[in-house]
């Protein structure tokens, strides 16, 4: 066995003198590997990351045995050779390239600043190697594009820009902490496939942090899974997904939603709820001092489904596609253009007013994000009463608050949650309120907003089957709007592919997923990582 | 009794902030919140001295006539009780704790011949015969005794409490912030009684250019202080709130109507408009004498005007605040959920809106307070501010322009000025942080 390049022995970081985040990890990286460090939100990994390069918060002391990097004691350097390591031997690229890029420099200037700072250069040798970087980020155009700012570019090609700027110290080790968890599932690929490109041309070791056990199966060549600060296995990547040997480990594997779930499902036909005829969605573009319209936004283009009565209809594209801005106007809280909406035979997009809002307790909605979908000032109680106290005015105190009680007890959460705020539950609970909050009116169809995406994958998979039994015991619909191919194959019934504000493809869930007839939706089935459990 | 107007609002406002404690300790989830203020030492030592100046100003807003029904002369309680402080006024300018007046005099002694000195102050330290040795001694004694005599007093009340407590809430007072209270009162009250206890003997901060005791006026300015501070903000408050909020949540023709009248009114200069107010109520007043028979009322309807006036002036800033601040949160997925259960908008506004900017309310609140305090200052020295009559922190920091330019200088006025002005609005600011660090739920329980 060769030497390691990265050997890390009992690392432990610890908060404020009293939370430990990092407890007693130990792993080594190999040179060329590729080593993926995996667990859900909050369980230690990219602090880890941080610490091996001391890029710490101050309020975290570190403590370890040994962090060496090539047999080089990395702790008893100083913090200015640190400096020269990161960058140079170390490169790290990290979740958001919005928010990594400086958007006042160009990105040419910003690649620049990373080799001045390693190499000492002549002018020209320097311009060459940013045309060689952005040439093996495969940017096309490279002389054009390194005059570009970051606002110029799109997500992926961020991404490229950071992995060129990981890049230009030729670093031995490339640390990427999430780096595609923000970007379409397309996109994603590309990206996954130039990291693997890069390694192989430069021969370094990539060592990848994630929470998408799919990916990682793609990619990793050993795999390490971390809980709540521990790294509790440790593994090649072929005999971990075959033969997980923790107990959290085969948790994991078990929640992770399956492309093959979706052939369980019975055919059934029932009538139809909800029909959406030649719906459309147009945001006005104004120009000028009278703002006069010179143009439209088509977020939504004339778009037609039917959601039958008790089934889950989920709309599938990537972002921009306009599957929320559909979600949120069927609910009429984005005007539509055009188009009708009819739930049990009544047009939605004829009613305005005391009408509109007494038919309001038909359609409801989850949100993506459980953080600020709920009122931080307001009780829990209070938030799930309130569609209560709206429609319902002639309920009684009493009646509201047993009605809460039940409605906790039917989204698993204990009663004396209704006397707590928001912020004292974690996102998955946050999300179990939202989706008690849409069912207190007894709505015929939610629209489900992306709901489980802000969530980790164990998370995830209790909040589908809590919307599964839900399902089957009120008989509710959803439209469930997603990315993500793996969670539709679980919940869905049929199938809708959006494509820049029009459907292109629609039908039962095992047809579209299995049989896709759309060169599109073949390009995104083809993207989803899928996990490699067999080789 | 005389309720002046000043002092309706004020006790109206007593009663609201009362009524306020009451229903909030009557509601669950607002007690955490209220308990977290409680067990917070810098909080509970600032209420400590909001508490004492607010008592002072209360005992100052109650007001009656001082020789029966025969004489118009209206005094406070506070005047009543500081009648001595009132009456032994001096010549002129005397230094804190003087026995002579601040300059040189030609005096005519008794055999006839005249003498170049400081003559004796009528009244302070008086009954000193020989000052220059007796002074000090005389000072630290009486200042003791004084201050003995208050800390009897909160001794007193410490073990009344102690005895009148069952075990489990002896707890409470033994917890750090309670502590703190105690031994923050200890002191306010025992310096303050040192301090009265002296100013019967001396003038313990100096007397100003007429010979009025400054102590006095520095107790007296404290209302006027807290009146400009509350009565505003309870002017500017329910304007700033609505407009901003209903701007920024309807947009559109609402939005475009609130933002034409708050940038008219904001390129008009304030001044401009708070002389031009002024003046209308002082022609009102001289039209209608018959209903301004004394000082005291005048000067009344004129802080209550100013009062009017700055509110009216002073809403816009926090309005432009609170419809940005309304047109984020409009797009909260809170908001959104909340219209598709179909809750009225107008429910929407009180339930969602309202909550989430009191923090930005409440901020802005202390902060005017403060400038609203110096604000008053400034206008009284262009003559557009409170009555000359009043008593004021920036009366008093406008007379002390031409002391700072004497020579030697007279620099008591304004230091005094300074102290409390800065002693209320410190606690105020500190209070209110920690007010607002209670009641912010991303906030609450991490500090």
């Amino acid at each position: 066995m060769t030497n390691p390049l990265l050997a890390v022995e009992r690392l432990s970081v610890t908060f404020n003198h009293r939370h430990t985040v990092v407890d007693e990890v130990s792993f080594v990286i190999y040179p060329g590997e590729t080593f993926a460090l995996v667990g859900e939100s909050g369980s230690g990994k990219s602090i880890t990351a941080l610490s091996v390069l001391r890029l710490l918060p101050n309020n975290a002391r570190l403590s370890a045995d040994n962090i060496s990097l090539n047999g080089d004691n990395l702790l008893s350097r100083s913090e200015s050779d640190l400096c020269r390591i990161r960058g140079s031997r170390i490169g790290l690229v990290f979740q958001d390239p919005m928010s990594s890029l400086n958007p006042v420099m160009t990105i040419g200037s910003q690649i620049e600043e990373v080799i001045n700072v390693h190499f000492q250069l002549p002018k020209q040798a320097v311009k060459q190697r940013v045309l060689e970087l952005l040439r093996q980020v495969e940017i096309p155009e490279p002389q054009l594009r390194m005059k570009d700012y970051p606002h110029q570019l799109s997500g992926g090609q961020r991404q490229r820009v950071m992995i060129a700027i990981a890049l230009a110290g030729r670093p031995d080790l490339l640390i990427a902490d999430e780096p595609t968890t923000s970007l379409d599932v397309t996109i994603q690929a590309q990206i996954l496939a130039l990291l693997k490109t890069i390694q192989q041309q430069t021969g370094m070791a990539l060592w990848l942090i994630s929470h998408d056990l799919a990916l990682v199966s793609t990619m990793a060549d050993r795999v390490a899974v971390m809980q709540q600060g521990k790294i509790v296995e440790t593994g090649k990547t072929a005999d971990f997904f075959s033969n997980p040997q923790h107990p959290y480990t085969r948790k994991l594997l078990q929640a992770l939603p399956s492309m093959d779930s979706c052939l369980a499902h019975a055919v059934e036909e029932k009538p139809p709820l909800l029909c959406v005829r030649d719906f459309s969605c147009h945001y006005p573009i104004r120009k000028g001092i009278f703002k006069r319209i010179v143009g439209y936004v088509r977020a939504v283009d004339g778009v037609s489904f039917d959601i039958q009565q008790g089934k889950t209809l989920a709309l599938v594209g990537e972002s921009g596609c306009g599957k929320t801005t559909l979600g949120k106007s069927l609910l009429n809280l984005i005007p539509a253009s055009g188009g009708q909406v009819k739930i049990n035979g009544v047009d939605l997009s004829q009613l305005s007013g005391e009408p509109l809002r007494q038919q309001r307790a038909n359609i409801q909605i989850v949100f993506q994000d459980p953080f600020s979908s709920m009122n931080p000032r307001m009780l829990v109680g209070d938030i799930i009463a309130e569609g209560l106290s709206a429609l319902h005015p002639g309920i009684g105190l009493d009646e509201r608050k047993a009605r809460v009680r039940q409605l906790l007890q039917q989204v698993d959460l204990p009663e004396d949650s209704a006397q707590r705020y928001p912020h004292e539950f974690s996102g998955g609970q946050r999300q179990r309120i939202c989706i008690a909050r849409a069912l207190a009116v007894e709505p015929k169809l939610i629209v489900c907003d992306e709901p489980t995406s802000a969530l980790d994958v164990s998370v995830q998979a209790q909040i589908i089957q809590l919307l599964k039994t839900l399902q089957q015991e009120k008989g509710v619909s959803y439209l469930f709007i997603t990315h993500d191919l793996a969670v539709v194959a679980e919940i869905a019934d049929d199938v809708a592919v959006m494509y820049q504000g029009k459907i292109i493809e629609q039908g039962r869930v095992e047809q579209v997923l299995t049989r896709p007839e759309q060169a599109y939706t073949k390009k995104l089935l083809a993207a989803v990582p899928v996990l490699k459990s067999d080789n | 009794m005389v309720i002046l107007w000043t002092d309706a609002l004020i006790f109206i406002l007593m009663a609201i902030i009362v009524g306020l404690a009451f229903y909030m300790r009557s509601q669950e989830h607002i007690k955490r919140p209220l308990k977290q203020i409680g067990r917070s030492r810098i909080g509970m030592v600032s209420l400590v001295v909001l508490v004492f100046f607010v008592l002072i100003g209360l005992l100052d807003s109650v007001h009656f006539k001082a020789g029966g029904n025969k004489t118009n002369e209206i005094v406070s309680l506070l005047d009543y009780w500081a009648t001595p402080l009132r009456e032994r006024g001096e010549k002129t300018y005397s230094a804190p704790f003087a026995v002579t007046l601040y300059s040189k005099e030609m005096m005519t002694l008794a055999d006839g011949s005249t003498h170049w000195d400081y003559p004796r102050l009528e009244f302070g330290g008086s009954h000193l015969d020989d000052p220059e040795n007796q002074r000090l001694d005389d000072i630290l004694q009486k200042g003791l005794y004084g201050f003995a005599q208050g800390a009897g007093l909160v001794a007193f009340f410490m073990f009344l409490s102690w005895g009148m407590l069952a075990e489990q809430h002896k707890r409470l007072i033994r917890s750090p912030a309670a502590t703190a209270v105690w031994a923050v009162a200890f002191v306010i009250v025992s310096v303050s009684y040192a301090l009265v206890y002296l100013s019967g003997y001396y003038h313990v901060l100096g007397t100003d250019k007429v010979g009025e005791d400054v102590f006095y006026q520095a107790v007296k300015s404290i209302r006027t202080g807290l009146v400009i501070g509350t009565l505003t903000t309870l002017i500017m408050l329910p304007m700033a709130v609505v407009f901003g909020i209903l701007a920024g949540f309807f947009r559109g023709w609402v939005d475009d109507v609130i933002q034409y009248v708050y940038t008219t009114l904001n390129s008009i200069p304030g001044v401009l408009l708070i002389a031009a107010s002024i003046l209308m109520v002082q022609v009102y007043m001289a039209n209608h004498e018959e209903n301004f028979t004394s000082v005291v009322v005048r000067a009344d309807m004129r802080l209550l005007f100013l009062c009017l006036i700055l509110g009216v002036t002073s809403w816009t800033g926090l309005c432009r605040l609170l419809r940005a601040e309304t047109l984020k949160l409009r797009e909260m997925e809170y908001v959104q959920a909340a219209r598709a259960l179909g809750v009225k908008q107008g429910t929407i506004l009180l339930r969602h809106i309202l909550p989430n900017v009191m923090h930005i309310v409440l901020i802005s609140v202390v902060l005017d307070f403060s400038s609203l305090v110096l604000a008053e200052a400034v206008l009284s020295y262009i003559n557009i501010g409170v009555d000359p009559t009043t008593y004021s922190w920036g009366n008093m920091i406008n007379g002390a322009r031409l002391e700072m330019a004497r020579e030697p200088i007279v620099w008591w006025s304004l230091t005094a000025a300074f102290v409390f002005m800065f002693a209320l609005v410190l606690a105020a600011n500190l209070f209110a942080d920690v007010v607002q660090a209670a009641f912010d739920p991303r906030r609450a329980g991490n500090d």
